[in-house]
């Protein structure tokens, strides 16, 4: 239940009734995310994020975001910014934040503090082509959060479980999804 | 249903597509047992009388039950009468059957909600040569290939199923996703006791919270064994079931299941839990405490660390999947506009739009015991109670 003492910047009450709203016009809830990537140099390259599609239109959102990937210098790169994996856990890890800020807000539970620190397993010898039994991806991924907030032990574990429950990128990363890639020469 | 409109002497018939009790005899598992405890189906004017009340009946003694009662009250029961469409005519509804037609001035939809297994689209996609049931038409484990059975879904019949095929030699792989962990026994009491008497099982559906979510929540994983004991994911993993995620895709030969089990686990833990804090807490406010055991908390799920997340469909360890995924209605049948834009019947509490129309027995109907045999004195009171005032009207209108 939201509680008006408690702020955790969220507007609570405008995504519920965005939830309402979607729920009986379900095309307004079929959105589209995008990112565009450009090749720098090596493995440098950088990505754009403008635009979206949701609500039954174009969402222009009046200005653009970067993040830039390369990888370190152990790859014989230039360390301009961090990796894609880096780039992936950390989608992870602020797609969650922003569920707990949100499931925190509905049930009434003021943050003070929280901090998630993800990390990841990977053994090169499959994207090295090493070991045809090793997976590319993570092997497994960890995320511990540390939270200061004006409730139990257990009502602390259960945002965050709720968060995992609602998050679309822990759903990306524990889910398999069909991924088409098309190509055109320019 | 019927008993509520004979007290109130409203004529009527019961269209009835098998024989009495038609579900219980037709479409359950030879081992079944009732989850709830034999006291815990109190019906109008009837309940259980045997001796053991806190026992939990098997599947002769549930059909002597009701055929007991349908045959006490003389309930006018058309059997072996099918219902291919019911149709709003004029001042009623053209109630269409194999055995010819029938007007009624209002319908009562009493057709269960189990109708049709929910198997989930991904069940196309596996291999041709694997054999797949659901509880619908699962017996006992000698139907199924020797070999290992994937047991999809852990809910009551998810986990029931697994503990008895995994007793039959087979290995089981149960595939978990959201479910509702509770224990049998608390503090020495059944589970749906204590639901019963703190008010749980009879929480109005206007007083939860998100009612929508309610009545999609999944079955309690229970099972009605004469030792009463658990059957969670921990008795399971005791019993050497090996507990997997979701069926998350299918690629080719390779099952894929959600890396989500951990998570999942944590949730039906918290939520037992919580659960078991609105217990404790009934249980003090109500001078309880010295009545019955004292209060404890379970042992949290655990969850391999060798959980896996795939599975080779080719290799033969897997001859048999069993959809464990819960059931529909089957409503097709209903010609009226009673349907949301996702196909969801539309109504208040079993009350419906058009007027005339009542439904029961659906998830969370006016309560969470709603779909419990014991929901129906409480749904069927006010249902019929509508239903009398509606006629009424109608009659001083006409
Ligand atoms: C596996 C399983 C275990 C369960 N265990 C318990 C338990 O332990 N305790 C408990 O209280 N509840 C249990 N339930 C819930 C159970 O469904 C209800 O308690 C109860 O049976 C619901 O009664 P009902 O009359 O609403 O539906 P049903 O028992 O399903 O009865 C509906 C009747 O309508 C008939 N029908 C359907 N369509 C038509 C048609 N078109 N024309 C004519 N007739 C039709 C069917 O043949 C059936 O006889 C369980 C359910 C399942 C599936």
């Amino acid at each position: 239940m939201s509680d008006t003492q408690v702020n955790n910047g969220v507007n609570v009450e405008h995504l519920l009734g965005a939830r309402e709203a979607l729920e009986s016009a379900p095309e307004a809830a079929q959105f589209k995310w995008r990112s565009s990537c450009e090749w720098v140099n090596g493995t440098h390259s950088k990505s754009t994020i403008t635009s979206f599609y949701g609500l039954g239109d174009e969402q222009d959102r009046g200005k653009s975001f970067s993040i830039e990937a390369d990888h370190p210098e152990a790859f014989a790169a230039e360390d301009n910014a961090p990796t894609p994996a880096e780039i992936a856990l950390t989608g992870l890890a602020s797609c969650l934040m922003g569920g707990v800020a949100s499931v925190a807000q509905h049930r009434g539970i003021q943050l003070n503090s929280v901090k998630a620190t993800v990390e990841g397993d990977m053994d090169l010898a499959g994207i090295l082509g090493i070991d045809d039994e090793v997976r590319n991806g993570f092997g497994t991924i960890r995320v511990s959060f540390d939270v200061d907030a004006d409730a139990s032990e257990d009502d602390i574990k259960a945002l965050v479980a709720q968060s995992q429950k609602r998050s679309a990128v822990f759903d990306c990363i524990t889910n398999p999804t069909n991924v088409e890639v098309s190509v055109k020469k320019a | 249903m019927s008993r509520q409109l004979a007290r109130r002497s409203i004529d009527h018939v019961l269209l009835e597509r098998g024989e009495v009790a038609n579900s219980w005899r037709t479409e359950r598992w030879d081992s079944l047992t009732l989850l709830t405890p034999n006291w815990l189906s109190r019906l109008p004017d009837y309940s259980y009388e045997g001796d053991n009340p806190d026992g939990y009946m098997d599947m002769p003694e549930v059909l002597r039950f009701l055929d007991t009662y349908a045959e006490r009250f003389s309930a006018p029961v058309e059997t072996n009468t099918t219902v291919t469409a019911v149709t709003p005519n004029g001042s009623g509804y053209l109630i269409s059957t194999d055995q010819g037609d029938w007007h009624g001035k209002s319908v009562v939809i009493a057709s269960g909600h189990c109708n049709i297994p929910a198997v989930p689209k991904i069940a196309q996609d596996f291999p041709d040569d694997i054999e797949m049931t659901s509880p619908m038409y699962y017996r006992n484990p000698g139907q199924l290939a020797e070999g290992g059975v994937l047991v999809v879904g852990a809910s009551a019949t998810g986990v029931q199923l697994a503990s008895e095929i995994q007793a039959s030699g087979r290995q089981v792989i149960l595939a978990v996703g959201e479910h509702v962990r509770v224990p049998r026994i608390y503090r020495g009491r059944d589970i749906k006791w204590w639901m019963d008497v703190a008010g749980i099982l009879g929480m109005p559906y206007d007083e939860v919270d998100d009612i929508r979510r309610a009545r999609r929540v999944p079955s309690l994983q229970l099972a009605g064994f004469p030792d009463k004991s658990m059957l969670d994911l921990n008795a399971l993993t005791d019993k050497g079931v090996e507990i997997a995620g979701r069926v998350a895709g299918v690629n080719g030969n390779k099952l894929m299941f959600s890396g989500s089990l951990v998570n999942v686990c944590a949730l039906a833990d918290l939520k037992m839990k919580r659960l078991l804090n609105t217990i404790d807490e009934w249980a003090t406010e109500n001078g309880m405490d010295g009545e019955v055991e004292a209060s404890h908390r379970f042992e949290d799920t655990r969850v391999s660390e060798h959980r896996r997340l795939e599975l080779n469909l080719a290799d033969g360890q897997i001859k048999t999947v069993i959809w464990a995924t819960g059931y529909h209605a089957d409503l097709s049948w209903l010609k009226a506009p009673a349907f949301d834009a996702r196909g969801r019947l539309v109504h208040d509490g079993g009350i419906m739009e058009p007027s005339g129309l009542y439904v029961l027995g659906m998830p969370y109907l006016r309560t969470r015991k709603s779909t419990l045999m014991d929901g129906a004195d409480l749904d069927s009171g006010i249902v019929a109670d509508h239903l009398q005032n509606y006629l009424a009207k109608k009659l001083s209108v006409n």
